[in-house]
């Protein structure tokens, strides 16, 4: 009980701090938490990156294994993407069978990878029909202070384009090469508190949220997905702005993406 | 989308503006919307939109299953949305798939965005979606079906939710697409409405849009909510008609 008695003291504090366009941790209302990007955080990987904002961190990791193409696209290469929302990185997560959360934040990344053709799936073909390479992008949330989803992405973009293809080690070409990055997708994810729409929410904004908004750019300029999720709704205008806060943002995290932080 | 190395892309758009079934960019599929059209449910609807046919069956308030879901202030709402084996070409493996998941998460959160759920508590509201025929857009239809089957079931709500799918197909905004435009358009845009608020409950999006694009796409699914409303409404009438006009039993 003592629980929720905390989380709805908790959730009042939030919206009533929002009403005066302040908040918990006394950030405005279109401001990120600090970003930290590692690439290469994993060395057994193909390519990895630690992403942590604020006090969320997504370590994403990339293998490529020979495989073969799906039948109803015999010159591409194959995409898998998952998130495990483990049981280390928050008392809500329990273990077992991935729960509508995890699958919701999987999917949604994977939707912006996908869309924005962020990795060129022709290029991982071996022989049409027959091998191709199979790209896993495995991101394990390892502590949830809120926001996942810009969390993930932006970890599973990084180590996307910090990936070796190895194919000397399967004996597929003589030496390994990168993996070719052609789009960099980015989703700004951004909770309603009452009237005021903040961006990054954080694990106390998402459970206050009264209603979920995320929205995937990318560099050439295209909305690549969007969700709208949790409990809530946003008008069509409320939708508009969200997008060209979101391309701002975009701008911003793509160029921590391509680099990585010092 | 993501249709790389697919076979060959038809002609979505002639040169006269009209869809591969002859629409208009802004015209709704046929929608017939059947309210009422279980017995053991305590609400159902049953839509067919274009070549999709969807049923959607309300049950409760009634006790929590599992009880640990209980929660002490208001009803839980738990959606359901499930595809049959023989819903699409080739068959489908039974059993929530992921994407179904995620599907029953959104559906389930919009509906509690606009239902009363705290005169409810200790209960649960059971929202169960099955798509008999698939041809693109069935949590759309879904939503239509399960929010007239809320409503037959005498669950209290903000409005209904009359829901449609935007998307681009051969580089034009269009509504409602169909499963050729969904396999072979640029992007995909499904949301609801709550039309006396005009506020969206459900919104997602895959593909490509530009800022403008998806500001043409958001009116038009706005409109297309309207028109779908009024269906709505008209199907719950029908239903609770006294006389001539009175419609499916129960």
């Amino acid at each position: 009980m003592s629980e929720e008695v905390d989380a709805e003291i908790r959730t009042t504090h939030v919206l009533d701090l929002a009403a005066e366009g302040r908040r918990l941790d006394g950030r405005g209302p279109d401001e990120y938490r600090k970003i930290t990007i590692e690439p290469g955080f994993v060395a057994t990987a193909d390519g990895s990156a630690l992403v942590r904002i604020g006090d969320t961190a997504v370590v994403a990791g990339i293998k490529l294994e020979p495989g073969k193409p799906f039948p109803d696209t015999p010159n591409a290469g194959v995409l898998t993407t998952n998130a495990e929302l483990i049981p280390l990185s928050s008392p809500t997560f329990e273990p077992g069978p991935p729960q509508p959360g995890a699958i919701e934040v999987s999917r949604v990344v994977d939707r912006a990878i996908r869309a924005a053709e962020t990795i060129d799936l022709t290029r991982l073909c071996v022989t049409p029909g027959e091998k191709s390479w199979v790209c896993y992008v495995d991101m394990h949330v390892i502590d949830h202070s809120g926001n996942l989803i810009d969390a993930s992405l932006l970890a599973a973009v990084t180590a996307l384009a910090h990936s070796t293809v190895p194919a000397k080690r399967f004996e597929v070409a003589e030496a390994d090469y990168p993996l070719d990055i052609q789009h960099y997708p980015i989703e700004c994810t951004f909770v309603r508190l009452g009237d005021t729409i903040v961006v990054d929410p954080t694990f106390d904004e998402e459970r206050a949220a009264q209603g979920r908004l995320t929205v995937a750019t990318d560099e050439a300029g295209r909305i690549v997905a969007m969700q709208k999720g949790l409990v809530g709704a946003f008008s069509p205008d409320d939708v508009k702005e969200t997008v060209r806060r979101a391309f701002r943002h975009g701008a911003e995290l793509r160029e921590l993406a391509k680099g990585g932080t010092p | 989308m993501g249709n790389v190395g697919a076979k060959e892309i038809p002609v979505l758009l002639s040169p006269e503006g009209l869809r591969i079934d002859g629409r208009r960019l802004d015209e709704l599929r046929p929608l017939t919307i059947q309210a009422g059209a279980l017995h053991q449910a305590d609400g159902s609807a049953f839509v067919e939109w274009g070549a999709n046919k969807v049923l959607a069956a309300v049950y409760g308030p009634r006790e929590v299953h599992p009880r640990h879901l209980q929660q002490n202030h208001k009803a839980v709402i738990q959606c359901r949305y499930n595809m049959a084996a023989f819903s699409v070409d080739e068959r489908k493996r039974p059993g929530l798939d992921r994407r179904s998941q995620e599907i029953s998460k959104v559906i389930g959160e919009a509906f509690e965005s606009v239902v009363f759920a705290e005169e409810y508590p200790r209960t649960s509201i059971d929202i169960y979606i099955e798509v008999l025929q698939a041809n693109a857009g069935t949590r759309c239809a879904g939503l239509v079906a399960a929010s007239v089957a809320l409503a037959d079931a005498g669950i209290p709500m903000v409005d209904l939710l009359p829901a449609v799918a935007v998307g681009k197909v051969g580089g034009a905004i269009a509504l409602d697409l169909k499963k050729e435009e969904d396999n072979f358009g640029e992007a995909d845009l499904p949301m609801a409405l709550v039309p006396q608020s005009g506020r969206l409950v459900l919104l997602q999006m895959e593909g490509h849009m530009t800022e403008a694009e998806l500001a043409q796409a958001l009116d038009l699914g706005v409109k297309g909510c309207r028109e779908i409303y009024e269906k709505m409404k008209q199907a719950l009438r029908e239903r609770y008609a006294i006389g001539p006009m009175a419609g499916a039993s129960s």
